[in-house]
């Protein structure tokens, strides 16, 4: 199998950490020099640039959180003027604001240079056709498959998300070979081309990237036997640079972080303190050559575990697990990002509503599907079916519009939600990981 | 002239309405009329009871969404002229009907009326010398 960049990624590991720490120091001097925010949490830790040698100075620098970023929302943490900025992307927010992330045009190159290594990784060359089908737009997923895909020489078909029928269309007629969307696409588009009654000897589809979502082991079985292809395993998050974080090869055995670019560590979410390697625990991550929007030790949220050996495929670069889950409550809804106080805030706004609720999350034909159970407020039951059910349509629209996603609501009775002291539980959540 | 009626939010879900009969049968509340109008996932169950504040207070009690609605009964021969002849005197003065429903007791219908000004609704039927039932009238039957 080919490697796209044998020198980084099958770099010795003390070449690595040589590598590591010469960035590091360079990033660290960047963000100290051209972000205030970071100069002030420096300083108020005690910190210059000059304590920061090498990658083990890393764990005294102070983390950087989601709610930092929207504390400095849109601009705030770039560490470039805007006139170095070429790309700028957004991911949905927790209070409405969204996650804004900027790009230099030496990041875009970055970025080409991480997707051309997880595509070559999953066994696509320049031969290959990539029907992208991941969204194209302010989210990551779409652009950053395109960028490595042409970096690669492939064909790519930048047809985006939805239109079923299309994909299948366009995916027998100009005989894609590489799939890449979410993986719960991936099996809705599956059943779609059974249905369709198009034989799989008709489609040349080899192989399948599939990330931006929590799958299963289950999943990936189901996919591989209903499409008959590879499916390999990608992640990335938006705030670090977007899909090419890390991607499994085709040993299927953990994914490859591209660690020369994204350095990880491995924290006790609660104690904050840095895990030995091998633990299971949140996945951190620092940037190490971003100009735009530099991160330092960024919390995730995820949870992983890192493996550091050598893998059978010959790259050295270390490897994560499949994301375990989150250490906080953010879900994952067909892609987009949702986290319970969102919908809270909605309902806050609407007066004839008591923010009483339970958000049932389930995964329907492979699609995930959410309902909102809320409690019909007794100042506002008036007797009139017409009445309940506009406050019904309204609470949807309002959803749909501030949240970007499909919510189905029901009213319920008043107290069937349970109230528990402290924290009660508002989310249900049925598919299964 | 004004009838309290009960008007109780219940989710579509098998036993709801066997509760709220319960709750008042243990405190022999009396039940005169009785409609449910629903959708596919939630209905309004709309009583005439002897002592609605008292129902009221019950199913409260019980954490049911209930509240008193304002409707008024008239009493007319139970053929379909008649039911017409009330509507089409509501109409005629612009008061509009957001639900009715009725019931008999030998040739005599009871109609009860949701408008949407009950005072002048009152006030037109009466002009047309309609029978209005007071809340104890219907309570006897």
């Amino acid at each position: 199998m080919e490697i796209w960049n044998r020198h980084f990624e099958c770099m010795d590991r003390d070449g690595i950490r040589h590598v590591q720490s010469e960035r590091l120091r360079e990033t660290v001097e960047r963000v100290y020099f051209n972000v205030p925010y970071y100069r002030n949490r420096m300083q108020e830790a005690g910190l210059g640039p000059e304590n920061i040698q090498t990658i083990d100075d890393l764990a005294k620098l102070p983390f950087t959180t989601k709610p930092d970023l929207r504390d400095n929302y849109p601009f705030g943490l770039f560490a470039v003027p805007m006139s170095e900025i070429v790309r700028v992307h957004a991911s949905s927010g927790t209070t409405g604001k969204p996650t804004v992330v900027g790009y230099t045009r030496n990041d875009i190159s970055t970025w080409s240079e991480v997707m051309a290594r997880t595509l070559t990784s999953a066994g696509a060359t320049r031969n290959d056709f990539i029907q992208v089908a991941y969204g194209y737009g302010l989210f990551t997923g779409g652009l950053g498959l395109h960028y490595g895909g042409e970096k690669i020489g492939a064909s790519v078909i930048p047809i985006s998300g939805g239109n079923t029928s299309r994909q299948i269309q366009l995916m027998k007629d100009f005989g894609s070979t590489v799939l890449a969307c979410t993986p719960s696409y991936a099996l809705y588009l599956a059943e779609a081309i059974q249905e369709s009654g198009i034989k799989r000897d008709d489609l040349k589809l080899r192989v399948g990237v599939f990330g931006a979502e929590p799958w299963t082991e289950n999943m990936r079985r189901e996919i591989e036997d209903k499409l008959k292809i590879k499916a390999i395993d990608i992640y990335g998050l938006s705030e670090v640079i977007g899909p090419g974080v890390a991607s499994e090869c085709m040993d299927q055995e953990g994914l490859h972080i591209n660690e020369d670019h994204f350095y990880p560590e491995i924290i006790d979410p609660v104690t904050l303190k840095v895990l030995p390697a091998g633990s299971t625990g949140e996945l951190v991550f620092t940037t190490l050559t971003k100009e735009g929007l530099p991160l330092i030790r960024y919390r995730t949220r995820d949870l992983t575990r890192l493996t550091y050996d050598k893998c059978k495929c010959g790259r050295t670069m270390v490897r994560m697990d499949k994301c375990l889950g989150r250490s906080d409550d953010m879900l994952i809804i067909r892609g987009v990002n949702l986290f319970p106080s969102q919908v809270e805030s909605v309902l806050l706004e609407m007066s004839e509503i008591k923010p009483h609720y339970l958000l049932i999350v389930d995964r329907v034909n492979n699609l995930d599907t959410l309902e909102l159970k809320v409690e019909v407020d007794e100042a506002f039951f008036q007797d009139k079916i017409s009445q309940l059910e506009s406050l019904r349509q309204k609470l949807q629209n309002n959803l749909e519009n501030s949240l970007g996603l499909a919510i189905k609501v029901t009213l319920v009775e008043p107290k069937i939600i349970e109230r528990s002291e402290g924290k009660s539980k508002r989310v249900i959540d049925k598919r299964k990981f | 002239m004004i009838i309290h009626q009960l008007s109780i939010f219940l989710e579509n879900k098998s036993g709801r309405l066997t509760e709220v009969l319960e709750v008042l049968g243990e405190e022999n509340i009396r039940i005169t009329a009785l409609s449910v109008a629903d959708t596919a996932e939630f209905g309004i169950l709309r009583l005439i009871v002897s002592e609605p504040e008292k129902a009221r207070e019950l199913l409260k009690k019980q954490n049911f969404t209930v509240n008193l609605t304002e409707v008024i009964s008239v009493m007319a021969p139970n053929e379909a002229k008649h039911y017409a002849k009330i509507l089409r005197i509501l109409s005629d003065m612009d008061i509009s009907v957001e639900y009715t429903y009725a019931f008999s007791v030998g040739d005599k219908s009871i109609i009860i009326l949701r408008c949407s000004n009950t005072e002048d609704a009152i006030k037109a039927l009466k002009s047309h010398e309609m029978e209005l039932l007071k809340a104890s009238d219907l309570y006897k039957i």
